[in-house]
């Protein structure tokens, strides 16, 4: 990847789509998690590594997603300029629910 | 001198990849501020610029090492399920926090949290790292995205800070031994 030349209008689609991907993939780990913690089902099914337990499915599920919505925010911004304070608001509010959600007295409360 | 296999990977996860990963943050907080802050005197250093694109993928690297390493290599040891009827737990940390009421918590409230919180540090720091490899001296221009980038930086930081002390915390109440001894020192 090569930086943009200032002499053109940067567009700031790929980088939106990389933040706001990120903060898709933290709050998946949250989300994956509360499930995982809730349903027998769902932990038993996130059993991608028996040494390592549920943790593996949890992890392994969030960052496909993280990535797959990477990709396709790349794909559909990538010359764009998108609202850039929506967004971020967006991936910054995902981040902290991310880490609100693996925070286990509050996952306790769900 | 010496020390066990599992201490060693331990030793590996927590030091080598995560206190190292901590130690570079602040340093990758401060370039970010500094390089890219649109009042910025020494913009064109394109040195500077290719430097800190280096730092932030060896940080990534790092941030993935030490979840990889911990998910993978030490967390198994610390969640082995002892035979039935077993009466010392010194091999099998989980089980030794979980068997006092003044321990409990160190993995109810400490591992619970540190082995989900601490995958938040890589997404972080490798979608930091792609985007200042994709704008680098650019992001002058794009100040919003520069503080978005900022922000899960800070808490790539936090959720690293708290992956760290926990495992430290929890290592130092029922530390992961066995496996093999490696010797080294032989003291006179």
């Amino acid at each position: 990847m090569s930086a943009v030349s200032s002499s053109t209008p940067i567009a700031n689609g790929p980088g939106a789509a990389a933040v706001l991907a990120a903060g898709i993939g933290s709050f998946c780990v949250g989300v994956f998690a509360v499930l995982a913690d809730k349903s027998p089902a769902i932990k038993s099914l996130m059993i991608f590594s028996k040494p390592t337990g549920p943790l593996s499915g949890v992890t392994t599920c969030a960052i496909l997603v993280w990535l797959f919505s990477w990709a396709v925010l790349h794909a559909r911004w990538q010359s764009r300029t998108v609202e850039l304070t929506r967004v971020s608001a967006i991936a910054v509010g995902l981040l902290g629910l991310g880490v609100l959600l693996t925070f286990p007295p509050f996952a306790d409360l769900l | 001198m010496e020390i066990s296999e599992r201490s060693l990977w331990t030793l590996i996860h927590g030091m080598g990849f995560g206190a190292l990963y901590l130690l570079a943050c602040s340093g990758a907080l401060v370039e970010l501020y500094r390089r890219y802050t649109p009042a910025a005197p020494n913009a064109d250093d394109s040195r500077g610029n290719v430097f800190l694109r280096v730092y932030l993928a060896i940080m990534a690297v790092l941030a993935w090492l030490a979840v990889l390493s911990g998910a993978y290599i030490v967390y198994p040891w610390y969640r082995a399920v002892p035979p039935a009827a077993t009466a010392n737990l010194a091999a099998f940390p989980q089980r030794l926090l979980l068997s006092s009421p003044d321990t409990i918590a160190w993995h109810s409230l400490g591992m619970e949290w540190k082995e989900h919180v601490a995958w938040l540090a890589p997404i972080c720091i490798t979608m930091a790292a792609v985007v200042v490899f994709q704008y680098g001296r650019s992001l002058r221009e794009l100040p919003k995205l520069r503080n978005t980038v900022l922000c899960f930086v800070w808490i790539s930081l936090a959720a690293a800070g708290v992956a760290g002390f926990f495992g430290a915390m929890i290592n130092k109440n029922a530390p992961v031994e066995g496996g093999a001894t490696i010797h080294l020192l032989h003291g006179e």
